[in-house]
């Protein structure tokens, strides 16, 4: 067996003795994605009974399980709906979303949208492997058209969701890109949407080797984290490129950043406020 | 006062906090009651996306710690099915209103149906427990809001409110308890360290305590089947005592949960069992019966599920009750549990109709010839 650091930060939010190993296959980027957010969490300085961590169904909706955080997981593409109770419950608590691309934009698209609408003030993780993992690689609304999945066995003919102009059109104030790849890109950027008032999504794009990657000849976990590599880059450099040249590349980093849209929960406490006093 | 204001306002008597909902005929008054009244008293209301997303959300908050409700109709209470499930696999607390109209589908919003006897039983996938209170008057719409209120924070579990139609939206002078005067419960919370707090353990009551979110408890909440920290399990030794215990908890709790109200029974050789607005009717064809020196009584159901068999076997158990009336806004869903209750003792008979009418008391006076 490696040797493990026992002195690594994440050490001090696994639950590791209850639960592991997890349920992901060797070569998911899940993991490491979940590794990113424990150090956002651990740079702002957090206080475990502070953070709620609420998923859904699916791979992603797994990740709760393995950190020592209040924990939740919900139905299948509720977790926003459970996670605005919550929020409004406990203001005063940091409620990160994780969910997958089916789980956020399939059956949780309406309560996607609707909470980027209504700017409640929490972080939503979509973790995109552009397929159902779980149920072993079926077409998602983030699958490239043309791409192979199980219930796509000729290619899929439908447009994918870009989920980070989609927030941004439904009203997230704070939408941002990276990869399991870019882990040490993807904390800051997670640190940036916890700490953002307001609705915040981070699409963190990973590699699902075995759902996807066999339908799709896309090689090993490491070929798949290459690509990621290749065919990404920074937003600030890709907004200098040509138009054309852009949609070979997918942008990373803070895509929107809006200020003074008023968030849900504060206004809603100013009504409290009111209402009492009247 | 209205059926809808009533329970509006019983559900603050009994310390509600968060109300998340979606606009639907005819429940929707005490949406809007509650849009006014929840801020008064620090409380949250939130007009969510649908009635999935409503129900997510009111289990949310009971996790936060608050006393959380949702009110519905026949089409929402089918969307919510998923949540309940939710609910009473991870046993958060919580109360869910469904005044019923006439189904299937869209059917008739604004006629009065009792159709969804059923679906509130059996409405959601598995094995579950579940608790149903009917109310047949604007004052018992109070009531047993605060009754519903009571046996999830007591029992951990989802609690449905069946109104219908007419008394939801019937209006008749009342004179409500006064405040103070009906028991509120809260729910149990752990005393123990956080490092000895499991939130599914099996207790000497069947219930543990909840812990909300945020006080130092960090636990894990699931809809997966889950061992006693609340984490996923696959193991037929985590899996079957904790099935067991779920829905044992709600079975032993019958003498607390059936509530039940007769007339007239002690002599009767016909009795009319009937539950929400036909038992109003049910009422009024009992006293025409009487007139005529029919023996007849009546037993009215508060509780239907867990349904309350005592009450029915007392019923046909050594009396002289020869005949049993069971009139539904439905096609006849409550008359086959009194039927499996009485095992052939007595005549069993339905009156029933689903056409968007109240069944009027002289329909079921004619029905009382039916065992002779």
């Amino acid at each position: 067996m490696a040797e493990t650091n026992n002195n690594h930060v994440i050490y001090k939010y696994l639950r590791s003795k209850k639960k592991f190993p997890s349920v992901w296959c060797a070569g998911c980027g899940i993991g490491t994605i979940m590794g990113a957010l424990i150090r956002a969490i651990d740079r702002l300085g957090l206080e475990k009974d502070d953070v709620a961590l609420v998923s859904g169904i699916g791979c992603s909706g797994r990740l709760p399980v393995y950190v020592d955080f209040n924990t939740l997981h919900t139905t299948h593409g509720r977790a926003l709906a459970f996670a605005t109770g919550l929020k409004l419950a406990r203001p005063k608590m940091e409620v990160i979303v994780i969910m997958g691309d089916g789980d956020a934009l399939a059956i949780g698209g309406n309560h996607f949208i609707h909470a980027a609408r209504r700017n409640i003030d929490m972080t939503a993780i979509v973790i995109n492997n552009s397929i159902y993992g779980m149920t072993g690689g079926q077409v998602s609304p983030a699958t490239p058209t043309g791409d192979f999945a199980t219930t796509a066995p000729y290619g899929n003919i439908e447009q994918p969701f870009d989920i980070a102009r989609l927030a941004e059109a439904a009203g997230a104030v704070f939408v941002a890109r990276s990869t399991a790849y870019h882990a040490m890109e993807l904390d800051k950027l997670f640190e940036q949407a916890i700490v953002k008032k307001g609705f915040a999504v981070v699409e963190a794009v990973s590699q699902c080797p075995v759902s996807y990657g066999k339908m799709n000849r896309s090689g090993s976990a490491v070929d798949m984290l290459r690509w990621q590599k290749d065919n990404t880059m920074r937003v600030e450099a890709w907004g200098k490129l040509p138009p054309e040249e852009r949609a070979h590349k997918i942008s990373r980093g803070v895509l929107v950043n809006r200020e003074g849209v008023p968030e849900y929960v504060e206004e809603y406490y100013q009504i409290i406020e009111r209402a009492k006093m009247a | 006062m209205q059926g809808n204001e009533a329970c509006a306002l019983g559900a603050l008597a009994a310390g509600v906090r968060f109300y998340a909902g979606y606009p639907i005929t005819p429940s929707t008054e005490i949406a809007e009651i509650l849009s006014i009244e929840l801020p008064k008293v620090g409380g949250v209301f939130i007009q969510m996306e649908d009635e999935i997303a409503s129900l997510s959300a009111v289990i949310g908050a009971s996790l936060g710690g608050l006393k959380a409700m949702t009110a519905t109709s026949g089409p929402g209470f089918s969307l919510m099915q998923e949540s309940i499930g939710y609910a009473a696999i991870a046993e958060v607390p919580c109360v869910i209103v469904n005044v019923q109209r006439l189904g299937p589908s869209t059917g008739q919003p604004t006629s009065p149906a009792q159709g969804d006897v059923m679906q509130a039983r059996w409405g959601t996938h598995g094995d579950h427990p579940i608790i149903a209170l009917c109310p047949s008057s604007v004052r018992e719409s109070y009531e047993l809001t605060i009754l519903a209120f009571n046996f999830s924070e007591k029992y951990r579990t989802p609690v449905i409110l069946l109104l219908d139609e007419v008394v939801g939206h019937l209006r008749e002078r009342v004179e409500l308890p006064a405040p103070g005067s009906m028991e509120v419960m809260e729910r149990l919370r752990p005393v123990v360290p956080p490092e000895w707090y499991f939130p599914y353990e099996e207790g000497a009551m069947d219930v543990p305590p909840l812990a909300p979110f945020g006080e130092g408890y960090r636990y894990h909440v699931t809809g997966l089947l889950h061992d006693r920290a609340g984490f996923p399990t696959q193991r037929l030794d985590e899996i079957g005592p904790w099935l067991q215990r779920v829905n044992r908890k709600i079975e032993l709790g019958l003498d607390d949960i059936g509530r039940t109200v007769e007339e007239n029974t002690e002599d009767a050789r016909a009795v009319i069992v009937a539950y929400g607005a036909t038992a109003r009717s049910a009422r009024e064809a009992m006293h025409l019966a009487r007139q005529k020196r029919r023996k007849v009584g009546l037993l009215k159901l508060l509780t239907i599920w867990p349904f309350p068999e005592m009450a029915i076997d007392r019923l046909v158990q050594d009396t002289n009750v020869e005949t049993i009336i069971v009139p539904e806004m439905n096609l006849g869903q409550l008359r086959l549990e009194v039927e499996r209750v009485v095992r052939g003792r007595a005549t069993v008979c339905g009156v029933n109709r689903a056409d968007g009418e109240m069944i009027p008391p002289q329909q079921i006076l004619e029905a009382l010839g039916c065992g002779k």
